[in-house]
């Protein structure tokens, strides 16, 4: 039969470095930090009496996106402070997905846990902040720890679950959330790409021809994994939504 | 002395390493833990979605609504069948 060989892990996750320590993912989130940058100093260069063109355009619909999308569904109108924020949070976050089917990147930066996890540390950094200084130190971990309209037995039960899931939990799901959903996109590209070229190549000609089908299924997935690089990015921005408007508006 | 080699020989051959074994182990149990892990969020996101598009259907003026709490749904449920996945490569490759 076919001689399928799937390389090991460490073949599609690490890349060569291209100077010390500076590999495939270090130029794609580079590349997604300038590239982000330079479309927002374009808009903000470009005429604003005129009708937006270009840069403009999409700098526009992005933060409108953000507004209404995100902020307003979420946090309401107090919450459209953060804007800038979430629109940095979201840009970066697209702008490293999407790179997973541009050929010659095919590798998304967010498939390594390092980006991600870092992403989640500062937003729970972000979210916590933002609540201890609404609330004052007290306030914010009486109003974790001790939700309301609960009876006081229960409390014993009610606060390590709370402790857990507002402090530890919603970080690590965070961060795993968007580094197994670009993981796994990755991976089953690698899959597909590699089972119709062992069938291209097979040695029994009656073979080859069944190599179109996994190819197939390759330009199929790529267009779904143009959905997911959009839908990670977007809900990681509104769970950062979500968890900062959580804690600076507590539910009395 | 014949009858001693035939037990050594009888010894290294059911003797197996005890690395291959855990590997082997962990291969075979990588497929269970993907697998098992998907079965409940499955269920879950498809039953959650289906409720979506049945209130969006009776009130479309508040589609963007539950469309927003719909996928902070998905991406509750979702978790734990990415937390399987994630546990499978780490059992596979790890």
């Amino acid at each position: 039969m076919i001689a399928l060989e799937f390389p090991p892990i460490n073949a599609i996750l690490r890349w060569q470095d291209v100077a010390p320590s500076f590999n495939k993912i270090a130029i794609v989130a580079v590349l997604a930090t300038i590239i982000g940058c330079t479309i927002f100093t374009l808009a903000a260069r470009a005429d604003a009496r005129r009708a937006p063109r270009g840069a403009r355009n999409l700098a526009e619909t992005s933060v409108e996106f953000i507004e209404n999308g995100v902020i307003m569904q979420t946090m309401g109108r107090d919450g459209l402070g953060w804007t800038p924020f979430l629109l940095t949070l979201f840009l970066f976050i697209y702008l490293c997905n999407v790179p997973g089917i541009i050929p010659f990147f095919q590798m998304p930066a967010t498939a390594r846990m390092a980006i991600p996890a870092a992403l989640a540390l500062m937003v729970w950094v972000v979210y916590n902040g933002a609540g201890i200084k609404h609330q004052g130190f007290g306030g914010y971990f009486k109003s974790v720890l001790f939700p309301p309209g609960v009876p006081k037995a229960l409390y014993v039960l009610v606060t390590p679950i709370e402790f857990i899931s507002a402090i530890i939990v919603r970080p690590f799901s965070l961060a795993v959330r968007l580094f197994a959903n670009m993981l796994a996109g990755h991976i089953l590209l690698v899959t597909f790409a590699l089972l119709s070229e062992s069938l291209f190549q097979a040695k029994d000609k009656i073979l080859i021809p069944f190599g179109v089908l996994p190819m197939f299924m390759l330009i199929f997935l790529t267009g779904f994994e143009v959905l997911v690089a959009f839908l990670q990015a977007y809900i990681f921005t509104i769970l950062t939504a979500v968890y900062i408007g959580g804690a600076v508006h507590p539910e009395h | 002395m014949e009858a001693l080699a035939k037990i050594v020989a009888k010894a290294t051959e059911v003797a197996v390493d005890p690395a291959a074994a855990k590997n082997e182990a962990a291969a075979a149990s990588a497929g269970y833990a993907y697998g098992l892990a998907a079965i409940g969020p499955g269920i879950g996101i498809g039953y959650l979605v289906g409720k979506a598009v049945e209130a969006m259907a009776r009130q479309p003026e508040a589609a963007g609504m539950v469309r927003t709490t719909m996928f902070l749904g998905i991406a509750f449920t979702e978790a734990l069948a990415l937390i399987g996945f994630v546990v499978f490569i780490l059992l596979k490759f790890a």
